[in-house]
């Protein structure tokens, strides 16, 4: 296996890996400000009860999502020092910011959370609870600017040497994909949590276990089960369209779209047969065309407008968007379904319902995940959509033989992580919230 | 042209400052971890210990992750070519950096495998600070270098005596760090015994110290005339003589600012006998990496400067209003 792929599969596992704790972070503070907000309203036991759970769930993956995340960080100089050395101008600033305006917030008032209740006010302990949830989400911002620039680069000049240098450090924050993916990603986030906590609150009720917290936290979780979802709809279609406008050929990969024409299906389920340039499957005739602008006419372009060594590879990218978009449409209908029970009083008595909460725990996981990797290498063969290609970004000194080592090191180094993580959340889970 | 030589410059000193503020704070959590089986005597102990870190340790690590940011944006020459030519041992500190953070935790709630936690704990901190001081020696001490700007050598170039008395040094300073910081925030025998390992380690210090000084002095023919230098041994040498008095009268806080001090000092030296180059090339000068020919442009500069001089004053603010909620001794129950 040559040096590239390897240093390409090295940085889809330990992204991958990566991005499954950040996602658990953002909505687990936003749930925890919630109920530290309630608790601080209402002065109600139960609401500071969920907070110190959660805080110690967040403790763990915070700490996993940081020790991991410093790899990222680090990959680019390590195995795409081709990549940095082209992109230093922009890229190089948007991590640094990160670090700057976002993380040192997140993990300095982590410290308040998770070690200072009592130690602090109920208001200062509130406002890091406040910070947490600000700083990640600044946090989360400034690293989907760097990957979207990557997708839809702006602001920037070609210099004389053909280097990619910064031209307009706004226009390259805000190109034009940033604060519709942002969106997207944040959402994605939020809806892992609720799922999480609707998940193990759920399980407290079926068994009887901490009483009227449970059945607070199950409420909470929920309401934001419904919710979230639902909003994530709106801004997945809304990322569809932009997808659609800016990298045409992503999308019609994601939807194995091969000729340009008005009036273009839309496929639930199928596959590409990329040689014969056909999908086979279930589809809605006109529907792509519908939900693109909501004209059945409308022209969508096909792959075959583009060069075919610029196309991704078609029927992964198709099957790994189809699998997000299934998820999604299931969790908006057990979303649903959840607080039509809660509506109706029914929900703390519905054990079918509350047995199949826990298990749902992984399908927002799925979601990002294929989500992300839809993204991703739907964008391929470009690292910088249509400047700069993923075979010109690798390091040149590093052998295939230094990666094999790295790689499968990590692999070895993530297992036991993932392990003793799954352990260690399920123990906190069940000694739950101080009784 | 001048210009740009003002900002290339300036993030010279802002990197070394970012690297400084890694060195110090993250030190003394570095050096706690490294220090664990010798100052903690007991299971009860070690818990001391470790939560004397615990709310803090996050935030010291993000000045390693916002000093790479940096170094990424201002020379990211200086970076690909570092962290691509070190391969094996940036993924070796990477490796050391994610054992060394889970095991805190891990140790704390998975009970079977605790002391196999603690080991890790202790190991990845060590191998941390050793590596990051080999790598800050062969930048400094020069590694061969292409035309390209890339590295032509292989981790065992790395592995020189130069650069690994650069390891030495710098896992003894963060060792002091970790000690003083430990009298700072224990009480009885265990404070006893890091006032001991205090007045051990300063002794150390001084003696990797005085190596450090005469073999740069040896190494690099211009450092005779280099009053930079000597204003940094000199810095370095008062403040860890004062350690002595301080352990002397039972001071519990000043051995730490000291320690500290004493640290700043060290990177004073290394500035004054590295500035401008990032990395040296040891096999023709003319291909060494230096702030002028690594950098990012004018305009990456300028708004760096801005996130910089807006941003880091914030953070230090709310650093030292956290570090004040947690001021006083740690106790063995303190984890949440």
């Amino acid at each position: 296996m040559s040096a590239l792929f390897l240093a390409r599969l090295q940085f889809a596992f330990t992204i991958c890996f990566h991005f499954l704790f950040p996602a658990m972070t953002l909505g687990t503070a936003l749930i925890i400000l919630i109920s530290e907000s309630l608790y601080l309203i209402k002065k109600d036991e139960a609401y500071k009860k969920i907070t110190d759970f959660l805080v110690k769930l967040l403790g763990l993956i915070f700490v996993v999502g940081a020790a991991t995340g410093i790899v990222m960080e680090f990959s680019f100089g390590t195995n795409w020092s081709g990549y940095s050395r082209a992109v230093g101008d922009i890229f190089g600033p948007i991590l640094a910011a990160e670090g700057v305006i976002a993380f040192f917030l997140e993990s300095v008032f982590l410290g308040v959370l998770l070690y200072g209740r009592g130690k602090t006010s109920p208001g200062v302990y509130w406002l890091s609870a406040l910070l947490v949830f600000i700083g990640g989400h600044l946090s989360a911002f400034w690293i989907v600017v760097a990957n979207s620039w990557m997708q839809t680069p702006a602001g920037y000049v070609i210099g004389e040497s053909g280097k990619i240098i910064l031209g307009n450090f706004a226009d390259a924050v805000f190109n034009p994909s940033t604060v519709v993916r942002y969106v997207h990603t944040i959402l994605a986030s939020w809806v892992t949590s609720a799922v999480m906590v609707a998940g193990i609150a759920g399980y407290y009720v079926r068994k009887g276990l901490h009483g009227q917290t449970a059945r607070t936290m199950l409420k909470v979780g929920i309401i934001l089960f419904a919710l979230t979802p639902l909003l994530q709809l709106g801004a997945g279609h809304a990322h569809a369209v932009k997808v659609i406008n800016m990298q045409p050929e992503k999308a019609a990969a994601m939807e194995g779209h091969f000729n340009t024409m008005k009036g273009a299906p839309i496929y639930a389920l199928g596959y590409v047969d990329v040689e014969n340039q056909k999908t086979y499957g279930i589809y809605i005739p006109r529907g792509l065309s519908f939900l693109y602008n909501f004209d059945w006419n409308s022209e969508i372009k096909g792959l075959n407008d583009y060069p075919r060594e610029d196309w991704p590879p078609v029927n992964f990218v198709f099957q790994v968007y189809h699998i997000m978009v299934g998820a999604g449409a299931l969790m908006i209908a057990l979303g649903l379904l959840g607080a039509y029970l809660l509506w109706r009083g029914k929900l703390y008595e519905n054990r079918k319902y509350l047995f199949i909460l826990p298990f749902l725990i992984p399908l927002p996981h799925i979601a990002h995940e294929t989500g992300w990797i839809a993204a991703e290498v739907g964008r391929q063969p470009w690292i910088i959509y249509k400047l700069m290609k993923t075979s010109q970004s690798a390091s040149v000194v590093v052998s295939a033989g230094e990666i094999t080592f790295s790689l499968v090191m990590f692999a070895l180094i993530y297992l036991l992580l993932a392990v003793i993580f799954l352990k260690i959340f399920i123990k906190i889970v069940q000694k739950g919230p101080a009784a | 042209m001048e210009y740009i030589q003002n900002y290339q410059t300036l993030w010279f000193f802002l990197i070394l400052i970012l690297f400084i503020g890694y060195s110090v704070l993250d030190g003394f959590d570095l050096g706690i971890g490294a220090l664990l089986p010798f100052l903690g005597k007991s299971r009860e102990e070690k818990d001391i210990l470790i939560n004397s870190i615990g709310p803090v340790w996050d935030g010291n690590e993000v000045w390693l992750i916002t000093g790479g940011g940096a170094l990424f944006a201002a020379f990211p020459h200086a970076y690909a070519t570092a962290f691509s030519g070190f391969y094996l041992a940036m993924m070796l500190v990477l490796f050391a950096l994610i054992f060394r953070a889970v095991s805190m935790e891990f140790r704390a709630y998975d009970e079977p495998r605790a002391l196999i936690w603690e080991k890790a704990f202790i190991a990845g901190s060590a191998l941390a600070t050793v590596l990051f001081g080999v790598a800050l020696g062969n930048v400094i001490y020069g590694v061969p270098l292409d035309d390209q700007m890339e590295f032509t050598g292989n981790f065992f170039t790395l592995l020189r005596p130069v650069p690994l008395l650069f390891g030495i040094t710098g896992l003894a300073a963060v060792l002091l760090q970790g000690a003083t910081y430990a009298v700072m925030k224990t009480e009885g025998e265990l404070q006893k015994r890091s006032f001991r390992a205090v007045g051990i380690l300063t002794v150390v210090n001084i003696v990797t110290a005085v190596i450090y000084f005469f073999t740069l002095v040896v190494t690099f023919d211009d450092m005779v005339t280099n009053w930079v230098f000597y204003l940094g041994v000199l810095f370095t040498m008062l403040w860890l003589s004062a350690i002595f008095f301080s352990v002397r009268h039972q001071n519990e806080s000043a051995p730490f600012w000291e320690s500290s001090f004493a640290l700043m000092g060290l990177w004073l030296v290394a500035a004054a006998v590295h500035f401008p180059n990032l990395i040296k090339a040891d096999n023709d000068p003319l291909l060494s990496l230096t702030i002028y020919n690594s950098s990012t442009g004018l305009q990456t500069l300028k708004v760096m400067s801005v996130i910089a001089l807006v941003g880091m004053p914030m953070v230090l603010a709310y650093t030292i209003f956290v570090y004040r909620i947690f001021k006083g001794k740690a106790k063995a129950s303190m984890h949440y």
